[in-house]
């Protein structure tokens, strides 16, 4: 066959792949990524059906079988696969109704941040040069400070409790994002495209959210994936402090501060939150590393 | 090429400057950049009219006066016998419109070519209804030349030709009488430049448009325009009309300007001038003619006083013009 196949159909649906099957097509190149996003999704799945999920109610206490080891080690109970804690909960519940407190976490930080950043980002990536100057000395401050430990300020303001976490979290993260929209916003500024917009008479908040912030998203979306994981990660530090999350909540972090002190008498009782958070935390990365590889022009091999 | 000039210009612009002020350092004085120091034109309708110079004599700053995204430092603008303020911007718009250098940068990547072409009219005709609009961008795709098919592509499926149709369909979407042409060609393959060139002459027979046609390169202006002003650091030092200037110039750096132009005749004897020195700082105003320093006619007068534009049909700024 030779290359002049006559000029191409005319229709709109041409081979041409749609911007879903072009991600894709990048995406499964990096395993780790594609194997990131099936673990996320276990653990989606387990966030949104718990109740149905978990054979028992994550707060019931079976008395009469507390601190069993998981069902494969001696004096295990397969009513109790993973075993049970010092109150006689299961842990097997626990750790799948802790899934949705750690997704609604890391959902609502990302969410929280990245809206108020890109919109702070965005407003001061427009500003005359005063208050541009003004917002990101903010934001230097907020980043000088170790993230944990501002939150652990603001939530000891707040008074610990998951959602003053969650506010708190969102707060510390909120300067990525802003340095992140305005940088990108920055760059996009200088082409052509944004000043053919203004001489077309666009206003300015058409020229900001049509025109530019758009063009400005991929580094964002990579952004909130992975600090997806660190909000999942700094709850579950709160929560292991006793600023987070306040018992009985089945929270990973906060499970694995009760459980401290039977470290050596009965390890199942914290080396499975741990595991649920390394997992967790581990595919939402490697998932991100895909996701960054996948939108980034720059990364990408064509 | 149009010779029809209706009698009052449609673009006129007296004494046009603007300056940018340059911080050089923290605690310094902030230092005044002449980017345009003082420029006079009429463009007529259907005409064009060339800007020409060396990078940084003010070309593009000149665009973006015209084109209302920058406000002049001094001077008047008129456009369509009317005085062009920041407070009449908005109804302005729709007269003027540009077209830029690289058509790589000038097409929003993420929007689709049909949502480019209409973008000017949702923002300028908000009344009009979706299915006026879209009949308008599919007829102004087939004016420049592209098929019904591209209106659902995205802007990186084409070539840089092909962007450049798309610009140009953009910038007519509502149907303005003076397009801005800031170096359309120069990014572009020499067989692509032609039908860019062509595309453009042809629109303006059809539509009385008036081009102001910002350029470098003087082998493009000679086959397009019909008036041409030659600029050097800020000032016009030259205007003329195409024919007179490419026959017979009259200023020494206009001359020097038209002998670099490569010839396509091997036979034809070269005589280039090659021009000693820099171009001086913007932001050092010097008393006499800016050409000065590099010219070689230059005399003490020269240095100590600036030469004013002078003649009727073409003029020029120099005490020993050639």
């Amino acid at each position: 066959m030779t290359e002049t196949t006559a000029s191409p159909a005319p229709s709109a649906s041409e081979a041409r792949p749609g911007p879903f099957r072009e991600f894709w097509f990048y995406f499964r190149e990096n395993r780790g990524a594609v194997m990131g996003l099936w673990v996320f999704a276990v653990f989606v799945i387990c966030a949104a059906f718990s109740p149905w999920l978990s054979p028992y109610d994550p707060t019931e206490q079976f008395r009469e079988h507390i601190l069993k080891p998981p069902a494969w080690q001696e004096g295990g109970d397969w009513a109790f696969p993973l075993g049970t804690d010092p109150l006689g909960r299961d842990m097997l519940s626990r750790l799948i109704s802790g899934a949705r407190y750690s997704f609604i976490v890391g959902v609502v930080v990302v969410s929280v941040a990245a809206s108020g950043g890109i919109i702070i980002g965005l407003l001061s990536g427009f500003a005359p040069k005063w208050a541009d100057s003004l917002v990101m000395r903010v934001m230097d401050i907020i980043l000088a400070f170790p993230s944990l430990l501002l939150a652990l300020v603001l939530v000891a303001i707040l008074g610990p409790s998951l959602i003053n976490a969650i506010i708190a979290i969102a707060i510390v993260f909120q300067p990525h994002y802003v340095r992140l929209t305005r940088a990108s916003v920055l760059g996009e500024l200088q082409k052509d495209y944004v000043t053919s917009a203004r001489v077309a008479g666009a206003s300015l908040p058409r020229l900001m959210f049509v025109t530019v912030l758009p063009n400005c998203l991929a580094p964002i979306i990579v952004q909130g994936a992975l600090s997806f994981s660190t909000a999942i990660l700094d709850a579950a530090a709160l929560g292991f402090l006793g600023m987070g999350a306040q018992p009985p909540t089945p929270e990973w972090g906060t499970m694995l501060a009760e459980a401290r002190e039977f470290i050596l008498r009965a390890w199942w009782v914290v080396t499975f939150p741990g595991l649920a958070i390394l997992v967790t935390v581990l595919a939402i990365n490697l998932m991100g590393d895909g996701l960054r590889d996948a939108l980034d022009p720059k990364l990408k091999r064509s | 090429m149009s010779t029809q000039t209706s009698t009052d210009p449609i673009v006129s612009a007296r004494g046009l400057e603007r300056f940018y002020e340059v911080k050089d350092g923290f605690l310094s004085k902030p230092k005044t950049v002449r980017a345009l120091a003082g420029v006079d034109f009429d463009l007529y309708a259907g005409q064009t009219l060339a800007v020409v110079g060396e990078s940084g004599c003010g070309k593009s700053t000149l665009a973006r006066l015209v084109t209302m995204i920058e406000e002049p430092t001094a001077g008047s603008l008129s456009i369509d016998g009317k005085p062009v303020a920041p407070s009449d911007w908005a109804s302005l718009r729709k007269s003027v419109q540009i077209v830029f250098q690289n058509p790589y940068g000038s097409l929003n990547p993420r929007q689709k070519i049909g949502t480019i072409l209409m973008e000017p009219l949702v923002i300028n005709r908000p009344d009009s209804t979706a299915v006026e609009r879209e009949a308008k961008a599919r007829e102004m795709l087939d004016l420049v030349g592209l098929r019904p098919e591209h209106f659902d592509r995205y802007p990186h499926m084409f070539s840089g030709g092909q962007r450049q149709r798309i610009a140009i369909a953009r910038a007519l979407m509502l149907d303005p009488k003076i397009l801005v042409l800031d170096e359309p060609v120069s990014a572009l393959d020499v067989s692509i430049q032609s039908q860019i060139l062509n595309l453009l002459v042809d629109l303006q027979d059809r539509m009385g448009l008036a081009y102001l046609f910002i350029s470098h390169d003087l082998s493009v202006v000679r086959h397009f325009c019909d008036e041409v002003i030659v600029m050097y650091l800020g000032r016009a030092v030259e205007r003329a009309s195409k024919d007179d200037l490419f026959a017979h110039p009259r200023h020494p750096y206009a001359k020097a300007l038209l002998s670099t132009t490569p010839k396509a005749d091997p036979e034809a004897k070269r005589e280039r001038i090659q021009l000693e020195g820099e171009l001086p700082s913007p932001m050092d105003n010097l008393p006499g003619c800016a050409f000065a320093p590099r010219c070689w006619l230059a005399t003490e007068e020269c240095r100590a006083q600036r030469p004013e534009l002078q003649g009727e049909t073409s003029q020029v700024a120099c005490f020993h013009p050639l």
